[in-house]
Parts: C-alpha cells; structure tokens; sequence
C-alpha cells in the first residue's frame, strides 16, 4: 500500500466522523418531533391514516403494524414483478420473473437484504425497478430506523406502557432523512455520469467491428434514483447486475468516495442520535468507537491483502495486485474499502467482485456479516442488533463482578437475556444450518416440481474450498440481511430461491420482533435513580474505553467461536493452497 | 386488526407514490435538464459508444481494454468470479499473455495485471497507465506513427487522482482508439 491509499482510508474515516454529529442531531430532532419543515407534506398523511403525531402504541401494536406494512409491501413487490410483462414503462419487454425468482426478490428487499438473484438490466422492467424494488428500499430502511428508535424509547423511558408509533416514525424517517438526502446524492451522481432516464436502452457502433458484431447494446434506465437510496438505505440492491462495478451505476472515484461515504453514514450518525435520545450523548460515542475499532483494522487488512500479487500470475512475470474483479479506476485499495463498508454495514451493494477476491481478503467481509450485521450494520437494524450485544457484555461483565447487570439504569434481567440471546443466536443457527443444508441437499429431492434441478451443492463455479466458501457466503449474507454475494454460486434457481428467502425472512423479523419486545420491557422498567447508581460501586459505566473493550470483545468472540471451524473449510483452508505455490 | 391493515395499505400507497413516482421523477426531471449527457449514458456524439463502456479491442492497431467476464456485453455486465485458486483464471491469463506475445513478439517488460485479469463489470473503459505503455510501441508500429506522437494521445486520454487521493491514474480505451481513429 501507497501513501495516497494510506490516505484514501484516512480522509474516509476523518469525513464519515465529522458527519456524524450533525446529521445525528439532525435525525434526534426528527424523530421528536421537533424538526418540522416537512410538516405540510406529513401531517396530511398521518390525517389520511387517522392517526395524530403524538399517537402511541404498546409494543404489540407496534409490532403487528411493522409486520402488516412489510407484509403488504412484501406482497406487492411480488405481484408486480410477476405481472411486469403486461404493465407499462417496459421498453425492453422484459418478461414476467419466476415465481421463485420473485418471492426471493420481494423477501430480499422487504427485509433490506437486497439479495440479487436476478441481473437487473437483463430482468426488470423500469417499472419494477422505480415503483417497486426503489420503493422498498426506502421503506425497509425507514423499517429498521423505526425499529431503533422504538427500542431507544425503551431504554429511555420508564414505566411506560407505550414505545411512539411505528407509522410515525416510518413517516418522518422516509420523508425528513432519506428523501432529501437522496435527492441531493441522485443529482450529484447524475452530474458524474450515472444513467436517470426512461428511454430504452441504447445501440452504438463498435470502434472496433468484428465480423457481424458491429453494434453494441447499452443498457440505461432510471438507475441514480435507486442508487443513491440503496446506498443511504443500507439496501445494495443495484440497477444493473454488478451493482456499483458497473460505470454507469459508479462511473468515477468521485462517485465512488460519495457512495462509500453513504454507506455508512446513516449507520454512523445513527450513534448520535441514539445518544441524544436517551440524554447521555456518551453511550452512542462509546459504541461508534467500538465499531470503528472493528472496522478500521480490517479494512487495512483487506487492502493489504488485495494489494498483493496472485501468486499464480506473478510467476508468469506479471505485475501489480488482485485485479481480478476489480475495476481499473478504483484500484485494490477503493475496491478493498468498499468490500468492508458494505459488509460492515448490511449493504451488500459491490464495486467489485467479492468472490475474486484472495482466500483471506475475501475472508474479511464474509466474517464481517457473520458478526451479526452489527458494526454499523443496516440503518436502524444495526445499531438495535448492537445494542443487543451491549445488554450481552453488561450482562457478561454484571456475572464477572457479581452484581445485577445494569444498563443506563435499567436492571436486564432473565426475560431480557432470553430475548437478547435469541436476536443473537438465530442468524448464527440459520448461517450454519443453510450453508449444510445447501452442501448435503441430495440432487433428486422434490424432482417433480423441479425445486432441484441437480444438488445445490454443484451450483458453485470455482474448485476446491472456494466452492464452499461460495455457498458459506450465500448463507452468511441472506442470513444476516447483507445482500452482497460471491456472484459465481449460480443462485437464481428454485432451491436457493426459497431456502434464500427463509433465511432473510428469518434474519430480519425473527430479530426485530424480540427487540420490539425487548423495548416493550424495558419501556415497563423503572430506573434505578442515578443518584444511588453513583453511589453503587458494583455498577459498570457505559461509556467507558474498558467497556467499549469488553464490548468488542464479546462481538468478536461470538463470532469467532461460532464461525472459525466453517471458515476453517473454505477461505482458511484456500489461503494454505496459495501460499503452498 | 381490519385497521391495522387499512392502515398499512393507505400508509404504503402513500409512500410509494412518494418514493415510487415522485421521487424518481424530480430526480429525472432535474437529470434531464441539468445533466442531460450524463443522464443518457454519456454516449459519444459520433455514435462510436459511451465513454464510460468499455469495448473489445484485439487488432494490433488499438490500445486493448481489461478482459471482460461480459463479452463486453453492455445490456448483460457481468465479472468472471474466477477464485484467486481456479485454473480458468489462469488460462485466461495465460490466453492473454500468449495474444500480447504474438501482436508484439519483442515486449519482454513485465505485463501489468490489468491487461491479463478481467474487470468487476466486464465492461471496464479503462486499463492503468503502465498498460498503456506496456503496449505503446506496438501501437505506434502498426499504426506507422512514431512513439512520441502515441505518448502525446496517451497522456491527453490519461486520467490522475483527483485532489492525490481518489482514484488510480488510468487510460480512457475507449476514447484513446477513438482518437487514434480519427487521425
């Protein structure tokens, strides 16, 4: 590594941090209430639901509200992508999707996961794209923030049978952070030279003909509308099917610096906010030093390792690092960043491809979803799947000092630790029991209504421990809502269609409904006043670096205890091969 | 219950005619009038391609781009996924090294990766700027030009990092050819 990428990871870092302040303050104001310049657009809607801004819901209410309106949303995606072919804004006339195919992708961006089993230039039509993919990824976006700061309320409050209203908080989380932030970053990556039209696709001459192949076809459409929102959203789901590879989707390093930066910004200075609301701005300072202390490292790790040369081609006297899937305007360094903020956050969107990356660089983001989307993680989901670990190391600390575990005044108790080991063990349980099931599932099973056409297992593209790796990353991604992919395992099939969609559908509502009720019990609790809490010497601050350690500690060891034998299989045992040549 | 879900259909109407066609539209809308090139896909006014669309290059005559997992395909981008571990990776390598060879038998300097690897997109417009000089002298050969004139266009079409930082210096193949063409 060069200065200058020595100084692309510095000047990231430096301006995602001095974004966070203002726009977490921006988003604390928003969601009480307080932010208001929207107001002639919201409060027609909420008079339209029957709802009034100050309405509360007791956390069941909230949460058959959430699951209805991801429901619904779920459900239309679908129909219209299996009725695409007869609904207008087709220039390409694409056909009708699958039926497989199209439950995958309604379950993949309801749930912000953003799985691309489809190859968007060659299936959707512009319709499907704007209308229904574009919208999900706002509202699941909006889906996981609310969610957040429900379970903020909890923390926050006492005694309270209520935790805000989940329309309320979708409504100002759409309309007052990632409308206008789209608008702006759409425009901006327009002036840069990503495609927004609706005409149909494009044919050119070749500069260079060969033979009958004289013409090229260029594939165009509204594409910087969805791009700005799937990165700000934490979706990933491209227009076109190498997502942020592709130069009309991430044509410049400009575009790309901007891209990356809205990955994790949302994720970031949701940190900030989450200390505003619950009055001690330290406890959200605390935790996004916790996640930057996981980030950082890997990220200089990942581009030190796709800096180096494939040994393989080295010995035919070529030079310079893993170009392979990479692009030549990002260069490894962009491309190794981009590869660890988009797995850190639960983005899955790619500049370039994961599956060519080497054995450990490609380690990196596969473990990176496998912590449980919790550094950064998606908007909302990730911060409220971070909190949940921290209830796990106030625990873990409260048993090593012997007293009753406490958090910002609330005593976490048994029923909490229930909850709280379910959000943490599911998608650990799904990752691994899909990535079997897919490696053992027997070719001839379900023949006649064609669920497997030949094992899932052969569906893998590259030899070795790499296939396995290919499948381990297909599971790790679906079941932790991430989205990116080792693009060679041929997914778009029935078996990883369905399978695909049960493990997002797992990864995001077996998650979100026990933080709901972990905010509901929470919310019930009363507060130790912090006036005997100073006085309890037993009681461990939130905020300190000692618990910031303990808190990385325990998110890594989870992960590492649960995950080193699997990735012992696939990238640990590819990495031996290649330093053997 | 009935409410809850009248309340989830109005609320999802409302916001995907908000996200779903507004949005989109003021973003068009705005595209089209302040960025209309941008917005269209940067096509070339002479009608020989996009800037930002990588073509296929083989004739000894033309700066060659990346390899392409796409075919160069622009309506189907694709990478290869090849593993650092499979021998298709190397065999394409290996195919390339062999072309490069056979259009300039005398090169024997180290061949930058980019030119043997393929790209994310398969439809990379660029190649780094020691790929281009790699295959300078064979282009000024079969084009009967000296190698000054060449270094002239190559350093015209070569983008740098933007403020140092963002970016790695690259070769716009697309545009070069083009403007070799033209001469």
């Amino acid at each position: 590594m060069d200065t200058q990428d020595w100084l692309l990871l510095l000047v990231y870092v430096g301006v995602l941090v001095a974004l966070v302040k203002p726009l977490g303050a921006y988003m604390a104001r928003v969601y009480e209430g307080r932010s208001k310049w929207l107001g002639f657009i919201e409060r027609p809607i909420y008079r339209l639901l029957g709802i009034r801004t100050e309405a509360e819901q007791s956390w069941k209410q909230y949460a058959i509200a959430c699951l209805l309106f991801n429901l619904v949303g779920l459900l239309f995606v679908y129909v219209i992508q299996r009725t695409q072919a007869w609904l207008p804004l087709n220039p390409q006339s694409m056909a009708n999707v699958s039926p497989d195919s199209a439950f995958n992708t309604a379950v993949s961006f309801a749930s912000n996961t953003n799985w691309q089993g489809y190859g968007g230039e060659s299936t959707m039509s512009h319709l499907t794209q704007m209308l229904a993919l574009g919208v999900q990824n706002f509202v699941s976006a909006a889906t996981g923030m609310a969610v957040l700061v429900a379970l903020t309320r909890g923390i926050a409050r006492r005694s309270s049978a209520t935790i805000g209203h989940f329309y309320v908080d979708l409504v100002r989380s759409t309309l007052y952070i990632l409308l206008p932030l789209s608008i702006v970053l759409a425009i901006f990556l327009v002036s840069q030279g990503v495609v927004q039209t609706f005409t149909p696709y494009a044919t050119v001459d070749l500069i260079q003909p060969s033979g009958e192949n004289t013409t090229q076809n260029i594939a165009i459409g509204p594409a910087a509308s969805q791009v700005a929102i799937k990165q700000l959203g934490t979706n990933g789901g491209g227009f076109f099917n190498v997502n942020s590879a592709h130069p009309l989707e991430n044509p410049t390093p400009l575009s790309n610096f901007v891209q990356l930066l809205a990955i994790l910004l949302i994720p970031a200075a949701l940190c900030y906010t989450y200390g505003r609301l619950v009055n001690d701005t330290r406890q959200g300072w605390a935790i996004l030093c916790a996640m930057l202390a996981i980030f950082i490292p890997m990220t200089i790790a990942c581009a030190m390792l796709e800096a180096q040369p494939n040994p393989h081609l080295a010995e035919l006297n070529i030079t310079g690092g893993n170009m392979e899937g990479k692009e030549a305007r990002f260069g490894t360094t962009a491309s190794a960043l981009w590869a660890v903020a988009t797995t850190a956050a639960s983005n899955g969107s790619v500049n370039s491809m994961h599956d060519s990356f080497s054995p450990l660089g490609g380690l990196i983001p596969m473990w990176l979803m496998q912590l449980g989307e919790v550094v950064f993680g998606g908007v909302g989901s990730g911060l409220y799947g971070m909190l949940i670990f921290v209830i796990l190391a106030v625990f873990i600390a409260g048993l090593m000092v012997g007293r009753t575990p406490e958090y910002l005044g609330k005593k976490i108790e048994a029923h909490e630790m229930k909850l709280a080991s379910l959000v943490i063990l599911i998608p650990c349980a799904a990752v691994l029991i899909g990535t079997a099931v897919a490696c053992v599932f027997p070719a001839t099973a379900f023949d006649t209504i064609g669920f497997v056409d030949g094992a899932p297992a052969a569906r893998i593209s590259n030899p070795g421990p790499h296939g396995f790796s290919q499948i381990l990353y297909w599971a790790s991604s679906t079941g932790n809502n991430n989205g990116s992919a080792f693009a060679g395992l041929s997914a778009n099939n029935p078996f990883y269609n369905l399978t695909g969609g049960l493990l997002m559908l797992i990864a995001r509502y077996w998650i979100l409904l026990p933080v709901l009720a972990l905010a509901g019990s929470l919310a019930s609790k009363k507060t130790v006043p912090p006036s005997e809490r100073r006085l309890d010497p037993g009681t461990l601050p939130t905020h300190t670096p000692l618990f910031v350690t303990i808190l990385i500690g325990v998110v890594l060891l989870v992960g590492a205890l649960t995950f080193v034998p699997a990735l012992a299989l696939g990238p640990i045992a590819e990495q031996l091969m290649v330093s053997a040549k | 219950m009935l409410t809850q879900l009248k309340n989830a259909i109005v609320c999802f109407v409302i916001l995907t005619v908000l996200t779903g066609v507004a949005y989109p539209l003021i973003v068009t809308a705005v595209a089209q009038v302040a960025f209309k090139h941008q917005a269209s896909g940067s096509l070339l006014e002479d009608g020989k391609g996009s800037s930002l669309i990588g073509q296929n290059f083989d004739d000894p005559r033309y700066f060659w781009g990346r390899l392409s997992g796409a075919g160069y395909n622009a309506a189907a981008s694709s990478g290869t996924n090849f593993a650092m571990t499979n021998p298709a990776l190397i065999d394409a390598a290996r195919a390339r090294i062999d072309a490069l060879k056979q259009a300039d038998p005398t090169n024997a300097a180290p061949i930058p990766v980019d030119l043997v690897t393929a790209s994310g997109s398969g439809l990379d417009p660029h190649i780094s700027l020691a790929a281009a000089r790699y295959q300078l002298p064979r282009v000024a050969r079969a084009r009967g030009l000296a190698d000054s004139d060449v270094e002239r266009l190559v350093a015209q079409h070569t983008e740098r990092r933007l403020l140092g930082v963002l970016g790695e210096e690259r070769v716009n193949v697309v545009l070069l050819n083009r403007t070799l063409d033209l001469r």
